[in-house]
């Protein structure tokens, strides 16, 4: 169990959205006026995140409310990005709900740690799902005694991203819709950059260095020969065959 | 698009309610774990590599490549998101604005 943890909680420090700036050492006790301060600062950088996410979000076609909806119901950034990233981009609609889907799987890994931690019942449960994401998951391993502090951190952190989250995008899906044709703000390249933001903290290796360049090479060479969207479904395979190589690795 | 929007939401929530519902032993695996972290690294780059050199079904090398050349070196700089993204969209719109690139 500890050690599924550290693991875990390894590839979110790394990996992370946002790579949260959590405590590696821990101060015995519970010191919630720290964490809550941590996690305000979380909400507000999650926040700056989600005002791009809404302006780029409406300039791709989506209305207000449909991006707002993401944010409210989908709330992930990664999934979020890629998904009005696809639809901005011409790909097909089965392209991007796939895409999305797939980026969201690490959070069904993050529930299965988090769950004898949180303890969690009933509509609780249905609220905790929704808050399991990076930055949450990586409060709650990073304050893991007592358990009372490691839940206190992982809902603080919740709520505030949650808050902030939504408040970020209705303010820059408003705005955007405001200024009117986006096409010439170079919205397109803002969306390439947004997406390289979020790769960037988890580039620290070689074998994620290795995977990003060749799942990119990929999704080029694709690029003339699939339907916008495919390309970037087919790079997936490339995570799988990247895991395949590493776990051999590792089992020698 | 209202019904791309809500199948892929309520999709992304099923998998982190999953992980609380049944923490069975494909969940726990380490090749899920291996392929589930891997992941976001090869749709991201993916969608990076598209994003900047895709039109449609064509390549093209256009503003939006200078634009991701300054991303770079933003966060090489360490620069917060909100920058990274704002001076990637300027330096594509004023490259088009300039008429030097499409």
């Amino acid at each position: 169990m500890a050690q599924r943890d550290t693991e875990v909680f390894d590839v979110l420090l790394r990996y992370g959205d946002s790579v949260p700036p959590v405590a590696t050492s821990q101060t015995p006790g519970s010191d919630r006026r720290r964490i809550q301060g941590k996690a305000i600062s979380i909400g507000i950088a999650t926040g700056a995140y989600a005002l791009s996410f809404g302006a780029i979000s409406v300039s791709t076609g989506l209305t207000v409310w449909q991006t707002q909806t993401l944010s409210l119901f989908m709330f992930t950034g990664a999934s979020q990005f890629a998904f009005v990233g696809i639809v901005g981009a011409g790909g097909g609609l089965v392209a991007a709900v796939l895409t999305a889907w797939l980026l969201g799987a690490r959070n069904a890994m993050y529930a299965v740690s988090l769950a004898p931690r949180l303890d969690l019942r009933g509509w609780r449960r249905l609220v905790g799902a929704q808050s399991t994401i990076d930055e949450s998951t990586a409060m709650a391993l990073a304050h893991p005694e007592p358990e009372s502090t490691s839940r206190y951190a992982f809902w603080a952190t919740a709520a505030w991203i949650y808050l902030l989250w939504n408040l970020g995008t209705l303010v820059g899906a408003l705005g955007a819709a405001a200024i009117g044709d986006p096409n010439d703000l170079g919205l397109d390249a803002a969306t390439a950059a947004a997406l390289l933001a979020l790769l960037w903290p988890r580039l620290v290796d070689r074998s994620m260095w290795a995977t990003a360049l060749a799942a990119a090479a990929v999704a080029v060479v694709l690029t003339p020969v699939l339907q916008p969207g495919l390309p970037v479904l087919a790079a997936a395979l490339v995570a799988v065959a990247a895991a395949r190589i590493s776990g051999r690795r590792e089992t020698r | 698009m209202w019904i791309a929007v809500l199948a892929a939401s309520l999709g992304c929530y099923a998998e982190k309610l999953l992980g609380y519902l049944v923490p069975t032993s494909v969940l726990e695996s380490r090749a899920f774990r291996q392929i589930s972290g891997l992941m976001p690294v090869a749709l991201l780059a993916a969608l990076v590599a598209v994003q900047t050199f895709a039109a449609g079904m064509a390549l093209t090398l256009d503003a939006r490549v200078a634009a991701l050349g300054v991303a770079i070196v933003a966060l090489m700089l360490r620069a917060p998101f909100l920058v990274v993204v704002l001076l990637a969209g300027i330096t594509a719109a004023g490259l088009r604005m300039l008429g030097w690139a499409t």
